[in-house]
This record gives structure tokens, C-alpha cells and sequence, in this order.
């Protein structure tokens, strides 16, 4: 390897993100977006749907080349990184999609096995044996051998989990976690998102919507409007916040209110005054 | 008028682009397939899908080309009173001929539409990006054995094809027509010389290539189209896209080739 990657101490920054801009054609998703993740804690991003948090992740996973501005990941500038580095990056890092994801040709034991397969040279018991713990702490140990198709919302997310994390990740990136699912499944990820922070010391960034999840894992908590962060900090300066919009995303108010109907009323008839 | 010119010229423009895409991916998958570790499990697998389960296709179809052809040959060859010119005519024609293209159109109906929809959907449902985050390349674990096993199914099964429409040709020739059996068989071996062997053979290499290659661009670049946005309605119009360029490409590349080699 060439790339000079200096191990980061625990107090240090996981993720440094800054003057971030980023567009699909013409349209600006995110603009200017700076952000810190430190290490070993749990930092969630928060906003309402649409405000571009599956994209910034995108980004931060190198699936998407931003329009300007500069990510580093563990020492790593990822927007000017080789495909090598960026690989050596991954290997150390779990990612839980939104849809799971999962390979629909494999079964739920072969999905979460095929990182081990491709990457190490652990024989067969071995291979087996991690596959059933990971499986065990999602809670997942009765589903090995079934299709993903065959699986339930909260199933599929939980297999994403222990697919992202049987390598046992330095980082781990979940979008949207507790999206559609009943509220033990929600509270029994939560849960495990927070063992996996203290038993394993990973750096977790977690992206959701919900608030009650989001105050519950968080030790900090990004807030999201469109395009932009509003804010960022630990959840007791999040809820002290002067921020109109944060306040509004808290206590679950709706955007801002119409101010000029008749405007309104055109812009739904489709005329443009 | 002026919007019409308009539009093919971004029908062209995107043509080209995904041209430029579709040699990318092959470099790329070719990069990827050079590093260790070599695995050729995966390419035995594609193998049996692309080339074992088309067998019983080829077969029927080899039969029934020989059959037609027997039949044509000779009613065109009794004219002129020639019938013991049948065995050349049919194993020529199916050799140099027949033989590649009817086979790789075969694959393209039977593997390629499959293999673009595979590759379309693991695009749409981001499975494509988890293999990426998981530090496996997708064009070494998807692509590349896709395109090996082509390269390797498509000149076996025209050579299935080849012996089947041979057998076809000599049933309605010599069974069905009373051509004298000695004429069609010294015909057929007489006729036939290495370079019509070889003919068929680098035909049938090149559209194992491209046939798997195009449509396995088509289905991994799918985001990057149009296509991209449209989730299932998608990835049905890349896949009849790819089952469109990639026989398009195998009618095409089979008159270059043709007038390339003698
Ligand atoms: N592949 C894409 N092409 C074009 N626009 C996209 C694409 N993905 C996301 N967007 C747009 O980016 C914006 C943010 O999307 P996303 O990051 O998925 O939001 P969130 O995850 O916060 O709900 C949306 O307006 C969406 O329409
Ligand atoms: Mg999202």
C-alpha cells in the first residue's frame, strides 16, 4: 500500500467531511455540507425524507463522486483515493442499505458468509460457526437458510446487519434502521446498535428518521434540512436548540406553514404567476 | 423538424455513450479478472446456465435449420440438376453460416435477456453497490464469468448446432429425397476445409463475447440511463434493448467478419 493511512486515536475524527456539494444533473442535492463522526461513538443523521441523508452516505461510501469538496475517512481523501485504497477502506467497513439489499440469489447464511469467503482463508466449520453468531445477534439463527424474498421488512433489515458486520467492521453505516418496523423489532436494533458500539468499539452512523430511536443510541445527532446540515451535536444541545426548523423537526410540527394561498392554489393547478 | 434532428442526435449521442461504457466495462472486467484470486467455479456455473440449459434449443432448432436448408438446397439444386452437390451446399452453409449466427441468436433470446435483467435488477435494488462496499468487485463476481462462460458456451453449442443441422440436411436429403448416400457424405467431406471450420469458430468466439458483454452493459449501467429511474419498467426496457443491440451486433459483426476473413 502507498496510501500514508495514520491509525486515528480513539478521541480522533472516524470521518471528516467538509465543504461537501453534490448534484444529479442539474439538480443540487447537497450543498456545503461539513461534518465530523468521531470515533468509537454512535452519530446519527436525522432529516426528513428527501433531504438528501441516503445521498451523503452515497458519498461517504464512495458510491457517489460529489461535485466538490472533500471527504476523508480514516486518513483517506475517498474522492481522490485509488480504487486499491478505497478497497483497503472497505474491507473495513459495514454497510446495512435501505432495502437490505441483499443478494436475492443467495440464501440469508450464504449472503452474510460471502465477505469471509472472498476475503479470508477460514475454512468451512469456521465460516459456519461466525455466520451463526452474527446470525444469533440479530436474532436471526432460524432464518439462515431462507431466500431473501422469503423474509419480513424487520427480517431483511436484521440479515443486513449481520451481513455489514461479519467482518467485524471498524465502521458501520445503517440507513435507515427502524423505517417500517413494529416498535420491539425498532427497540431490539437499537439495542444492538449500542452493544456492538461498547462490546466492539465501532465507529456507527446510523441514518433515520425516527426521533425517539435517533435520542436513544445518538452520542451525536446531525440535523438535516434540505441539502444542508442544520445542526450537529449531542442530543441534550440538539433538543436545547435555538434553530427554528430543529425545533420544528423535534416536535414534529409540519414545514412552514402557506403563506399565500392564492399562489399555492395556482402552483397546484399547475399555472405559474 | 429542427426537434426531430434534435432527438436522433441524442439517440446518437447516448448510442455512442454506452458504446464507450459497454468497451469500458470490458477493460475493466479484464483488470479485475487478472488479480487473484482466480476462481473458476463461478465461470462453470454461468457455463451450465448459459451453455448446458440452451442444449435442448439448440438441438431443436439445428434439426429444423438442417432440415430447411436440405429441403431448399435440393429443389434449388434439382433445377439445375445437380442434387449431388446437396451434402457441400448444407454443410457449407451451416458451417460458415448458419451455424454461429442461429446459435448466437439462440444464447441472446435464452441467456442474454436473462443476464441484463439479473444485472438490471442487482442494479435498481443496490445490490451492485453492496458488492462494491463489501470490497468485491462486481465486474470480477458478476461480469466476468458471464462473459468467460460465453466465450467458451457459444462455440460449443454451434458446434452441437453444426452436427445436428448436418444430421437434419442428410434426413431430408438422403432419407427423405433418395439423394445417393455415398454423393452426400464424400460431398460434405470434400466441400469442407479448414478455413470454413475456422470460420465458424472465430465467428462464434467474437459473439459469445459480444453477446454477453452487451448485455451484461446494459444491465449494470442501467443507472446511468434513462432507464435508471424507472425501477421495474426499467429494467424491462433494458432488456429488450439488450436482446435488440446484441442481435443487432451478432447480424453485423458476422458480415465484417465475413468479408474480413475468406
Ligand atoms: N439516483 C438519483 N438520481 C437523481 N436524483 C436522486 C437520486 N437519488 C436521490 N435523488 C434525489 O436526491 C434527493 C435526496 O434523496 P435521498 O438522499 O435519497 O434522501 P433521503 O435519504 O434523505 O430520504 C431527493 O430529492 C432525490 O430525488
Ligand atoms: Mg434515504
Amino acid at each position: 500500500m502507498t496510501s500514508p493511512t495514520p491509525s486515528l486515536n480513539i478521541t480522533g475524527n472516524a470521518i471528516e467531511v467538509r465543504k461537501l456539494t453534490v448534484d444529479y444533473g442539474a439538480r443540487r442535492i447537497l450543498s456545503n455540507i461539513d461534518l465530523d463522526i468521531p470515533s468509537g461513538k454512535v452519530s446519527v443523521i436525522m432529516g426528513g425524507s428527501g433531504t438528501g441523508k441516503s445521498t451523503l452516505l452515497r458519498c461517504i461510501l464512495g458510491l457517489k463522486l460529489p461535485t466538490s469538496g472533500s471527504i476523508h475517512m480514516l486518513g483517506t481523501d475517498i474522492t481522490t483515493a485509488t480504487t486499491a485504497q478505497l478497497y483497503q477502506l472497505r474491507k473495513q467497513t459495514g454497510v446495512a442499505f435501505q432495502g437490505g439489499a441483499l443478494f436475492s440469489s443467495m440464501s440469508v447464511a450464504e449472503n452474510i458468509q460471502l465477505a469471509l469467503r472472498e476475503h479470508t482463508n477460514l475454512d468451512e466449520s469456521t465460516i459456519q460457526i461466525m455466520t451463526r453468531i452474527k446470525l444469533d445477534m440479530v436474532d436471526m439463527l432460524h432464518a439462515e437458510h431462507l431466500m431473501p424474498s422469503e423474509l419480513s421488512g424487520g427480517m431483511t433489515k436484521r440479515a443486513a446487519l449481520a451481513r455489514a458486520i461479519i467482518m467485524d467492521p471498524k465502521l458501520l453505516f445503517f440507513d435507515e434502521p427502524s423505517a417500517g418496523l413494529d416498535p420491539s423489532t425498532s427497540a431490539e436494533l437499537d439495542e444492538l446498535i449500542l452493544l456492538l458500539r461498547d462490546s466492539l468499539k465501532m465507529t456507527i452512523v446510523v441514518v433515520t428518521h425516527e426521533l425517539e430511536s435517533a435520542f436513544k443510541i445518538a452520542d451525536q445527532i446531525s440535523i438535516m434540512g434540505k441539502g444542508i446540515i442544520l445542526a450537529t451535536g449531542t442530543p441534550e444541545e440538539i433538543r436545547a436548540s435555538a434553530d427554528p426548523e430543529v425545533q420544528g423537526l423535534l416536535h414534529r410540527k409540519p414545514r412552514e406553514t402557506v403563506v399565500d394561498t392564492e399562489a399555492h392554489l395556482k402552483a397546484l393547478v399547475g399555472e405559474t404567476s | 423538424m429542427i426537434k426531430a434532428l434534435e432527438k436522433l442526435g441524442t439517440e446518437v449521442l447516448d448510442g455512442l455513450e454506452m458504446a464507450g461504457r459497454t468497451c469500458n466495462l470490458l477493460l475493466l472486467t479484464l483488470w479485475q479478472m487478472l488479480q487473484p484470486p482466480y476462481r473458476f467455479y463461478p465461470i462453470v456455473r454461468q457455463m451450465y446456465f448459459i451453455g448446458a440449459r440452451s442444449i435442448s434449443l439448440i438441438i431443436i432448432s439445428g434439426v429444423t435449420i438442417g432440415m430447411v436448408l436440405g429441403l431448399q438446397f435440393y429443389y434449388i439444386l434439382a433445377r439445375f440438376g445437380s442434387v449431388n452437390l446437396l451434402g457441400q451446399g448444407v454443410a457449407l452453409g451451416v458451417i460458415r453460416e448458419l451455424g454461429p449466427v442461429m446459435t448466437a441468436l439462440m444464447v441472446v433470446g435464452r441467456a442474454g435477456s436473462a443476464i441484463t435483467a439479473e444485472l438490471g435488477i442487482m442494479r435498481t435494488t443496490s445490490q451492485i453497490d453492496a458488492l462494491e462496499c463489501m470490497a468485491i468487485s462486481p465486474g470480477k463476481f458478476m461480469v466476468g464469468p458471464k462473459v468467460i462462460a460465453g466465450i467458451l458456451s457459444v462455440p460449443l453449442l454451434t458446434h452441437i448446432f453444426d452436427f445436428v443441422a448436418l444430421f437434419g440436411g442428410y434426413f431430408v436429403g438422403v432419407v427423405m429425397f433418395s439423394v445417393p448416400e455415398g454423393s452426400y457424405m464424400n460431398g460434405m467431406v470434400d466441400a469442407v476445409q479448414w478455413v470454413d471450420v475456422r470460420l465458424g469458430l472465430v465467428k462464434s468466439l467474437i459473439f459469445g463475447l459480444l453477446v454477453t458483454l452487451i448485455c451484461c452493459a446494459q444491465g449494470y449501467y442501467m443507472h446511468l440511463t434513462k432507464a435508471g429511474s424507472q425501477g421495474a419498467e426499467g429494467v424491462s426496457f433494458v432488456t429488450t434493448n439488450a436482446v435488440v443491440l446484441s442481435s443487432i451486433a451478432v447480424l453485423f459483426s458476422d458480415f465484417l467478419i465475413g468479408a474480413l476473413l475468406p
